[in-house]
């Protein structure tokens, strides 16, 4: 064991992971934040908190988090480094991990031009490798990237993401690669929708052992609508949304698209249970969290173990 | 200007030689009326006609210009009046950003046996100009004077 | 070249409106090549500004003048004959290049003519992009002679990000993914197997990091 995360006992000892995610609120209103933890209860083993989520201020993820964690839950504190550079970076994973936060995935994030701040300036002081590797080696090393020692170190349990529906898609596997010999400890890929070419990608990376070397969450997400399903297909940059899916949402009467969907989704939990490599799921039930324990019952995930 | 004499405008147009001009030949051979207001200035080319050329006619009081070149396709030295049509465009909303107005300037393309294009070309600028009224510059300069 | 494009009138027109008679200044070399502040360019400003000024009954004096750089001391000092004559300068070179006349003249109100933009090459006719960032330790050597400093929107050193689609990047489907570049490049060229070494976090010290730079030759500053 690398460090104290539930997330980690879960996968070192087998069990088929699940993890979530909430957005924190637009504003200074943590009740918001722990109605959400309240939904997502004992369902998941840990639960992202997103960082100013497609460039929208929202209130921080290290705050966030640590609601979360006082509420009894794992967060695994999400960084972009678009926001910061690697003081402040280091500065809020130091503080992030005395406050019992010991999970964090490591992100570029999206562009400002997305958000409600696209005036401001981006920083990208590193880019998300470099993010890797500079919390490795505060954690195996002690030290901060530039090299001072750091009073007891954080033991941070090392996330980051991969979307093997990205372009250029020969250059997935290479990248999930880089990211693993940057020192990352497990990965949560973009919602799968395409099983063909997420299996595809797998099979690219169990040829070079990446599986074994992290851990892979296969992302999920239920859709409400056959109108989300559309927007997903034509509007999200790197989603890959196949016509059979938009078809069967569409063939659905309106008042059963969301039971439609769940069910869609179950059965995407169960196929890539299947799948050799994949060591959990990663639920983004956006805006939809309540439905959270639901899928997760229905996938027979539950309950969670306890370790 | 003399508010008892009605307003005459003064129109610059700047015409290539190989098709404007020679449809302006033609409007004259056949005895084609155009309005007198009419300066024509022959250029080789309608691209030979840059930026500067055009506002310094607007600076020394022209009411309108307008740029005559060939037909798409047709000029002779090959892209000369699609590079016009775009220089005619950007100096349009260069005359719109100081206040003189776009409308003051205008591109038409013809060939070289269309006399009847270039007299109705050259009737209708003016009138519209006409209808315009003096350009705000040639007020300037006449009232300086 | 450094590319930079005129400013709107309306705000050039409020720079000078004080004024009544102005140096207006172009340059030779980058503003000319990118068509923003050279002799035509000079031209046609003036003849703009003149007939703007004329038209609120406020007529302006403008002497026109174009040096073959501005951002060199030995060429700004040729306008020495013409200042004093003036009551400002309105200058359309780049921000270097008004700072030099600034620096120099400083008795006389300088003022940009033009917004200065990034340094970059011509596409084609018309088209210019930016190419450098001025990073000050230039790494293209290993990334196949594409930067992903200048060219990739979020300056990722070990790229493509999650949002590259089709070879464009997320921001536009007008902007070229950078990594996508490189990547095409390392193919080209046999290289792929380097696509995988990590380019570690870059010392921002030889670039903006450290302060406003300098560069001194010692065996050519007396």
């Amino acid at each position: 064991m690398k460090t104290e995360s539930v997330l980690e006992k879960v996968l070192r000892s087998g069990n088929f992971a699940v993890t979530s995610e909430c957005g924190p609120p637009r504003g200074a209103v943590p009740a918001k934040i722990l109605e959400k933890a309240k939904m997502l209860g004992d369902v998941v083993d840990a639960v992202n908190v997103t960082d100013n989520q497609t460039a929208m201020v929202r209130m921080s993820s290290f705050a966030a988090s640590v609601f979360l964690r006082q509420a009894g839950l794992h967060p695994i504190l999400q960084m972009v480094t678009r926001d910061r550079n690697r003081l402040a970076m280091q500065a809020d994973i130091i503080g992030a991990y005395s406050h019992g936060i010991n999970t964090m995935l490591c992100l570029s994030g999206d562009h400002p031009k997305f958000g409600d701040h696209p005036m401001a300036a981006a920083v990208h002081d590193i880019d998300s490798i470099q993010f890797i590797q500079m919390v490795r080696k505060m954690r195996d090393e002690g030290k901060f990237q530039g090299g001072a020692d750091i009073e007891n170190p954080p033991r941070m349990f090392i996330g980051a993401a991969a979307n093997p529906f990205a372009d250029p898609f020969e250059l997935r596997v290479a990248r999930l690669a880089k990211k693993v010999a940057a020192g990352v400890d497990f990965i949560q890929t973009q919602c799968i929708f395409n099983l063909d070419k997420f299996e595809l990608w797998m099979e690219g990376v169990r040829k070079r052992g990446l599986h074994e070397k992290c851990y892979i969450l296969a992302g999920v997400t239920p859709i409400k609508t056959v109108g989300m399903a559309r927007y997903m297909k034509n509007k999200v940059p790197g989603m890959d949304v196949p016509q059979h899916i938009v078809d069967r949402m569409a063939k659905t009467p309106k008042e059963q698209q969301a039971d439609e969907g769940i069910a869609i989704c179950v059965e995407m939990i169960q196929r890539l249970r299947q799948i050799e490599g994949v060591a959990g799921i990663h639920l983004m039930a956006i805006e939809w969290e309540h439905k959270v324990p639901e899928i997760v019952q229905k996938a027979g995930l539950y309950p969670r173990p306890k370790i | 200007m003399n508010p008892h004499e009605p307003f005459e405008p003064v129109i610059v147009a700047f015409c290539c030689h190989y098709c404007a001009y020679t449809a302006a030949d033609m409007a004259g051979t056949r005895r084609l009326c155009y309005p007198a207001n009419v300066s024509i200035i022959r250029v080789p080319c309608s691209g030979k006609v840059d930026a500067i050329h055009i506002l310094k006619a607007f600076e020394k009081g022209a009411d309108g210009v307008y740029v005559a070149g060939c037909l798409d396709g047709d000029c002779h030295f090959k892209k000369g009046n699609q590079r016009a049509s775009r220089r005619v465009a950007y100096v349009r909303r260069l005359l719109d950003d100081i206040g003189i107005g776009s409308e003051r300037l205008a591109m038409f393309k013809m060939s070289a046996g269309m006399g009847e294009r270039f007299a109705e070309a050259a009737t209708q600028f003016t009138e519209t100009i006409r209808a315009l009224g003096p350009s705000p510059i040639r007020t300037a300069v006449q009232q300086a004077a | 070249m450094i590319t930079a494009e005129r400013k709107p009138i309306d705000e050039i027109i409020e720079y000078i409106r004080p004024f009544q008679k102005i140096l207006l200044v172009g340059c030779n070399e980058c503003v000319t090549v990118c068509s923003a502040g050279g002799r035509k360019e000079v031209g046609i400003l003036s003849s703009m500004l003149q007939m703007s000024f004329l038209k609120q009954g406020k007529p302006i004096q403008i002497l026109e003048h174009t040096l073959e750089r501005q951002c060199d001391p030995e060429y700004t000092e040729e306008l020495v004959s013409m200042i004093d004559g003036v009551d400002a300068v309105l200058s359309m070179a780049c921000g270097c290049g008004v700072q030099e006349v600034a620096r120099r003249y400083r008795n006389k109100p300088v003022f940009p003519a033009v917004n200065t933009k990034f340094m970059g090459a011509s596409e084609r006719q018309g088209v210019w992009a930016e190419r450098c960032a001025g990073c000050g330790d230039c790494l293209l050597g290993i990334t196949a002679g594409i930067c992903p400093i200048a060219r990739c929107s979020k300056q990722l050193m070990n790229g493509p990000c999650g949002g590259s689609t089709g070879g464009k990047c997320e921001i536009s489907p007008d902007v070229d993914c950078a990594w996508a570049l490189i990547w095409e490049r390392l193919k080209a060229l046999k290289l792929t197997d380097r696509y995988e070494e990590i380019i570690p976090a870059k010392d921002w010290r030889n670039g903006r990091g450290a302060g406003p730079r300098k560069i001194v030759r010692e065996d050519l500053a007396e």
